[in-house]
């Protein structure tokens, strides 16, 4: 991961999107994605019902810089808590994870503290959630910094 | 607003006129297209008295944690002039998998009630008198394991089936289309709800079956007229199927209902209602010519729109629902849910559930809208909308009947897609502004009003897969593997599903250990990820 920090900024953007838990509402999810893959990033939809251990194994055998969870099951604590352990697990703590669905702002808190970069509610514009990915570059540029800093 | 290019559209995309003449309806005949209330084709409302004489039943959904938690909300709903239950499982339940399987981590107890057992049930039910109270069950795949253990919580309180009365949801092909929880494939799938119906028609004649579902076909993202379409279309699916299992059509068309949404565009949604019954009396006699007018009458159960509450400015949606419960009265609903002003923040508060279900208690006692039967019938505007949602509604049905019925739209995705488009649709519509929401892209505060959300006690999850790991231990082992067995044999030859689960159930067989016998003789299905 370390080794192609410098060439974030100019590879294609891609971000894995996905409901997560066992939940089937992805109206949102999919209206999500195919806003992204509008916007010209590369979009790999991994559709309903995954477990937390199949989006960790799908995001690094994609190699994406992102992933983007829905969850309305009321789940998002444990399930999101599951995803992030994993990408630590697997040194991967760079993908920028962000997510959506019906989540109280107390939560919303929590999940920012276990490393959720953002967590996007019912009204919030396509455009902001385009912004918002388009701008993960940046952000991976500023984590793996951090990162190599905190190694050195 | 750009005013000069302004369009007038409802939510289904139909351009409304300035002004309704008596021109719009030139060809409206009122014996064929309306008839009096109570009377074929039913647009006009399914009984000559509609409100005068019964109101609707006011029927909220609820349920959350142990069955304890919900229990003790169903008594309060009860106390504050609830006339029915209505219950809400949580994803492991919906799905078919106990509280201690790893796909349910995190996820017990949360958005519903979590149930594994029949002794689960029997809680739930506690100082509840099945032959007193209507309960409306929302569980579709494993529909049969909760149905089943209702029946056998009904026999231990000594209660008749035939003095049952409630609702199983019981509708796949809508999860299929649009909820997407589900256990095996459509066929088998099919030929259990069929075993359910049968079942009801020989032993619960009371209860209904199958509630056909076009709710969440709305919350998915369905135009008024996609909702209405693939709804009643389901419906004539289950029908012609339970035909072809051998049931005559007077036996078990009178106990199906329907389940509708009630979104934001006031006299869609009234015609909507007014439509499906139109719809539904001339589709039914025309495919199937029962013999009884009860066959023919469309009844149904409506709920205002989750989908379109707004997280900003949560108490605005008080407003909201009021408007939307208004037109599922005036369309002639016979039970009602209205969604409570939390509800895109988390699972409601009991005030804010008494809010809602105040909300229908000032409908029908102040407002004078029950007073007369079918207020909008005659209304240039709303029997122009009825035929137009009508013609529309037929026009997909001449596209699935050229498919070749649901199942295999379904299975070509085409309901999916129709849905996908029209959610996609609206979302720009509401990004670009063309479409107001208060509070969203219109009238928007910097500071958010915050309100108080209901916390589910941490601790549910250990404390229920401790309970059943404990009920594993006590019952009789042997009991749960040879009614399993027995279950897996009468689903290998195409028996009756409902007396085996129900054997199932009185020795304490869990969910989970039901459904896996159907995952594992009739498979799991699986969708095709597509954007």
């Amino acid at each position: 991961m370390k080794g192609k920090a410098k060439n974030l900024l100019d590879k294609k953007l891609r971000v894995l999107v996905a409901k997560v838990g066992l939940d089937g509402h992805d109206r949102g999810v999919k209206i999500v994605a195919r806003a992204l893959r509008d916007a010209g990033i590369e979009v790999i939809y991994l559709g309903i019902h995954n477990t937390p251990a199949e989006i960790a194994s799908a995001a690094l055998q994609e190699d994406v810089d992102a992933i983007g969870l829905s969850v309305h099951s009321a789940a998002h604590m444990t399930l999101f808590g599951e995803v992030m352990k994993l990408l630590k697990k697997n040194k991967a703590q760079g993908i920028v994870v962000f997510g959506g669905g019906i989540v109280p702002d107390e939560d919303i808190d929590k999940l920012k503290t276990l490393g959720v970069k953002e967590i996007f509610t019912p009204g919030v514009p396509l455009d902001e959630i385009v912004k918002f990915v388009k701008a993960v570059p940046q952000m991976r540029q500023g984590k793996n910094r951090q990162q190599a800093q905190s190694h050195s | 607003m750009r005013s000069a290019e302004k369009r007038f559209r409802n939510l289904s995309n139909i351009e409304i006129e300035r002004v309704y003449y008596p021109e719009n309806i030139g060809d409206l005949n009122y014996e064929r297209d309306l008839g009096a209330p109570g009377e074929f084709p039913f647009t006009r409302g399914i009984y000559p008295t509609m409100y005068r004489g019964r109101l609707w039943t006011m029927r909220q959904f609820a349920g959350f944690g142990t069955a304890e938690q919900s229990n003790a909300r169903y008594h309060y709903l009860l106390k504050q002039g609830n006339m029915g239950l209505s219950v809400a499982f949580d994803m492991p339940t919906l799905m078919g998998y106990d509280s201690d399987d790893p796909k349910s981590r995190g996820e017990v107890g949360r958005c519903g009630v979590a149930i594994d057992s029949l002794s689960d049930m029997k809680t739930l039910f506690r100082g509840i008198s099945l032959d007193q109270v209507s309960v409306s069950m929302t569980i579709n795949g494993p529909a049969i394991v909760l149905f089943a253990m209702y029946l056998v919580v009904a026999e231990r309180q000594g209660v008749k089936f035939q003095d049952l009365q409630g609702t199983l949801q019981n509708d796949i092909l809508k999860e299929y289309i649009a909820q997407k929880e589900w256990i095996s494939p459509p066929a088998p799938s099919l030929k259990i709800v069929n075993d359910i119906i049968r079942f009801c028609v020989e032993s619960a004649p009371r209860y209904h079956p199958v509630s056909i579902s076009g709710y969440h076909i709305r919350e998915a993202g369905a135009t008024a007229v996609q909702e209405l379409a693939f709804t009643l279309y389901d419906g004539l699916t289950y029908v012609s199927s339970s035909i072809e299992a051998g049931l005559k059509v007077d036996d078990f068309a009178p106990r199906l209902s329907f389940f509708f949404n009630a979104h934001n565009d006031f006299f869609e949604e009234i015609a909507k209602y007014r439509a499906a019954r139109r719809v539904w009396a001339h589709e039914m006699k025309q495919r199937f010519n029962p013999a009884n007018p009860a066959s023919l009458a469309l009844r149904f159960h409506t709920q205002t729109a989750g989908c379109a509450l707004a997280a900003q400015q949560p108490y605005n949606n008080i407003v909201r629902v009021t408007l939307q419960a208004l037109a599922a009265v005036l369309g002639g609903t016979q039970s009602l849910h209205t969604n409570s002003l939390d509800e895109t923040l988390a699972l409601p508060t009991e005030e804010a559930v008494k809010i809602a279900l105040r909300t229908q208690q000032i409908l029908a006692h102040e407002s004078g809208v029950i007073h007369t039967v079918d207020p909008l019938g005659g209304s240039y505007y709303v029997e122009s909308l009825t035929n137009r949602m009508e013609a529309e509604a037929k026009a997909y049905f001449d596209k699935l009947d050229e498919m070749g019925g649901m199942v295999q739209a379904i299975e070509r995705g085409f309901p999916q897609a129709e849905i996908h488009r029209a959610a996609l649709a609206y979302q720009r519509e509401v990004d670009h502004g063309d479409r107001v929401i208060v509070g969203v892209n219109g009238f928007t505060e910097p500071e958010e009003q915050r309100v108080r959300i209901l916390k589910i006690k941490g601790g549910v999850e250990k404390k229920q897969v401790q309970r059943l790991r404990q009920r594993k231990k006590t019952r009789n082992g042997k009991a749960v593997v040879s009614a399993l067995e027995e279950l897996a044999r009468a689903a290998q030859s195409n028996g009756h599903l409902v007396p085996a689960v129900m054997n199932a159930v009185r020795a304490e067989a869990t969910v989970g250990e039901i459904c896996d016998v159907f995952r594992k003789v009739f498979g799991e299905y699986r969708e095709v990820a597509s954007l």
